[in-house]
């Protein structure tokens, strides 16, 4: 908790880089400086651009530690390449054993519990990666548990012999092919069907179509909405980030907000004192109200309830967006192209 | 052994975090009102649910770290005293004022708990470590055959002081002369053996002495009018890292109680579990547990009661030394060949906070400083 958020760089070397899956690569890396990470914990890396790399020089992305082994002397990240992606998984593919790169003490942004009588942990995909060391920890515990896993081919997905056997029946894959899609409603039935529907928590990581299912499984069931947890840093939205700009009338300032910034960075950029402290979305602060918009609110936030966002007049800036739809994703590297789509305008009242 | 074992004379030992811990008597946790305690150094506020279960949470809120403990039980929840937050029994934050969601990562640590031989035992280290088969064997303190009662003492000293104490009882021919005290004490021999990783026993056998007052008393509860001699015991089982089970007894002299019989005598336990508040305050949890004469609550009472006197003696020196050494900041602690029990103690002690990464470090500094003065 709050001793686990306070970020501290320092530097780590990479001791195995191998394919664990089509397209996915596991990477350990010896931190100078270890310290373990507790289930559910990530650590920042900084990439640099190779020479002749596009895009920015230094790229900083947050991956789930799979495994802290030895004190933290070795941790284990695991990384699906995603493309088009914004360049940071395509340079953890790249990294080599000998390589050295800036990286921060393990962060808790996803803290397993103590004291739940039950515990859920559903993956989609690689978000996988969130929920394995947690698995592991639930065994040693004794406690009650399940691993469900969900994704679309067993050939993208890492790990699933050792799943199995660590975890026997308490571990269920659903793919196209075996076991059947993931049926959501099924899976929240079950918990507010069984035993301990109160005192069972479920945590989840995946893609934000399947975390929203379950949100809305989860409320429809009345189970209590805290016995639900997810980490808020892989929240992707519901569109691709896009540049928009963003306008306050009271203070004469208009901004442009690249794909790789938010609204309130741009802001603050722009010499505008804005209030925020969490920055991911959760304690409400930087709360603005809407005046006028050209396309749709993005909202990533967990402040706001569903009716407030779906109200429009207020966001999060710190986390929150504006998208034109059926506009084509903007591509950083080249920011002349010429693109035919409209940009998306906010006009805001700040507090 | 590649290095020799560190030196274990600390005199504010440091205490594991990744152990059980006696945090409160079952009967201060409560339905009504949270209660406060330190327990190695966390502060913790305790509570029981609806249907009995006893919950820890860190007593600050997630908020503004306001001590939970002041707050209110709500059904299965508590809530913070100072804006209304409450918390369930894992320590998730339930409901915040003045808004409709709920900030996912608003929690307090829970801290493992379990209820046994009449103790609330938490653990204040890395829960996925809290084994609660590694809960100390206290089991006289609910057997049906045995009975008895017991207090706790707020003791103003290090929780290793007390330990000391314990594992070598010769201190009671001085300490306790009106009562179990008597001069055998130290003129007998006694046995120290460690066994596995976390267990100490020290005994000693006093044959064919007086009974002092203490076990006179008591012998005449189980054979009224009893007069001579006794052959004595006193078997110290340590079990770490705080708690100390003294097989105490009498019984008529060359009746066999050396040898296992000891149907002419009586028995007590005296079932002592130390826990570490700070470095220099410690709750020291005690109950006198006897096997004759069960149905007598006469018995019971006046046992705890006299045994509270004894313990009394106990405080004072204990908070007594305690100001000393702090006083005597350069001077360092030697060893007798007494202190056999608590040393084994000590190293136990120090091979866990060595798995911890931890040590008694501050006090190497004052090694240091003692030059050839003794040399």
């Amino acid at each position: 908790m709050a001793i686990d958020s306070v970020i501290s760089w320092g530097t780590a070397e990479v001791v195995a880089s191998e394919e664990v899956a089509e397209g996915v690569r596991r990477v350990v890396l010896a931190p100078d400086r270890p310290v373990p990470a507790r289930p559910g914990s990530h650590v920042d890396i900084r990439l640099a651009a190779r020479d002749g790399e596009p895009g920015p020089a230094s790229l900083t992305r947050s991956y789930s530690v799979v495994a802290s082994e030895d004190g933290g002397r070795r941790l284990t990240l695991t990384v699906q390449l995603a493309d088009p992606g914004r360049g940071g998984s395509r340079r953890v593919h790249a990294l080599r054993v000998g390589d050295r790169l800036p990286v921060t003490a393990p962060l808790q942004n996803f803290p397993l519990g103590v004291g739940a009588a039950r515990y859920v942990l559903l993956a989609g995909g690689i978000g996988l990666t969130a929920t394995i060391a947690m698995a592991r920890t639930l065994r040693a515990r004794g406690a009650d548990y399940r691993l469900v896993l969900a994704g679309r081919r067993r050939e993208v997905l890492p790990y699933l012999d050792e799943l199995a056997a660590e975890h026997g029946d308490r571990f269920t894959l659903h793919t196209e092919a075996e076991g059947g899609r993931l049926d959501v409603a099924a899976l929240v039935s079950e918990v507010a069907d069984g035993a301990h529907p109160g005192r069972t928590e479920l945590y989840m990581c995946g893609p934000i179509a399947m975390m929203d299912a379950v949100r809305r499984a989860w409320a429809d069931a009345a189970l209590p909405p805290t016995n639900l947890r997810f980490e808020t840093f892989g929240n992707s939205g519901s569109w691709e980030p896009q540049e928009f700009r963003v306008r306050v009338p009271r203070l004469g300032t208009t901004v442009q907000v690249t794909p790789g910034s938010t609204v309130l960075e741009s802001l603050e950029a722009a010499g505008v004192a804005v209030m925020a402290d969490c920055r991911k979305g959760e304690c409400g602060l930087c709360v603005a109200r809407v005046l006028d918009l050209e396309g749709r609110l993005d909202h990533r936030d967990v402040f706001l309830d569903d009716d407030q966002k779906a109200a429009g007049d207020r966001l999060c800036l710190c986390v929150s967006r504006v998208a034109v739809p059926d506009r084509a994703a903007t591509r950083p590297t080249d920011t002349r192209t010429t693109d035919p789509a409209p940009c998306g305008v906010l006009t805001l009242e700040l507090p | 052994m590649d290095t020799p074992p560190r030196s274990v004379t600390a005199k504010v030992f440091d205490f594991p975090r990744n152990a059980w811990y006696a945090a409160a008597w079952d009967h201060e946790v409560s339905a009504r009102t949270p209660l406060a305690r330190t327990i190695a150094g966390v502060p913790m506020a305790m509570w029981r649910s609806t249907d009995g279960a006893v919950s820890v949470l860190a007593d600050a809120c997630w908020h503004r770290l306001a001590p939970l403990s002041m707050g209110t039980i709500h059904g299965d929840e508590l809530q913070c005293p100072y804006h209304g937050l409450r918390y369930n029994p894992a320590g998730r934050c339930t409901s915040m004022p003045a808004q409709r969601t709920v900030n996912p990562s608003a929690a307090v640590p829970s801290f493992p708990v379990v209820e046994r031989h009449r103790y609330v035992w938490v653990w204040p280290g890395d829960p996925d470590l809290a084994d609660p088969d590694l809960v100390p064997d206290m089991h006289q303190m609910e057997h049906p055959d045995w009975a008895g009662d017991g207090l706790t003492i707020a003791a103003g000293c290090n929780y290793q002081l007390v330990l000391d104490n314990l594992m070598d009882l010769t201190h009671e021919e001085f300490v306790h002369s009106s009562s179990i005290g008597q001069d055998e004490l130290s003129e007998s021999e006694f046995e120290v053996t460690r066994d596995g990783d976390r267990r100490v026993t020290v005994s000693r056998w006093m044959r064919d002495i007086d009974p002092p007052p203490f076990w006179l008393k008591n012998m005449r509860d189980k054979f009224p009018g009893f007069s001579g001699k006794v052959d004595r015991w006193q078997i110290i089982h340590y079990e770490a890292p705080g708690t100390i089970c003294i097989d105490v007894g009498v019984a008529k002299a060359g009746t066999g109680a050396p040898e296992g019989d000891r149907s002419q005598g009586v028995n007590g336990y005296v079932m002592n579990t130390i826990t570490p508040e700070s470095a220099r305050t410690s709750h020291y949890f005690w109950a006198f547990m006897r096997n004759y004469r069960l149905d007598s609550q006469l018995i019971t009472t006046q046992l705890r009661e006299g045994v509270h006197g004894v313990f009394a003696e106990d405080e004072e020196m204990l908070v007594a030394q305690q100001r000393a050494i702090d006083a005597n900041p350069d001077h360092a602690f030697y060893s007798l060949n007494i202190d056999a029990g608590g040393m084994w103690v000590r190293r136990i002690l120090d091979e866990m906070l060595a798995l911890e990464g931890r040590g008694n470090d501050a006090d190497a500094a004052v090694t240091a400083l003692r030059p050839a003065a003794n040399g």
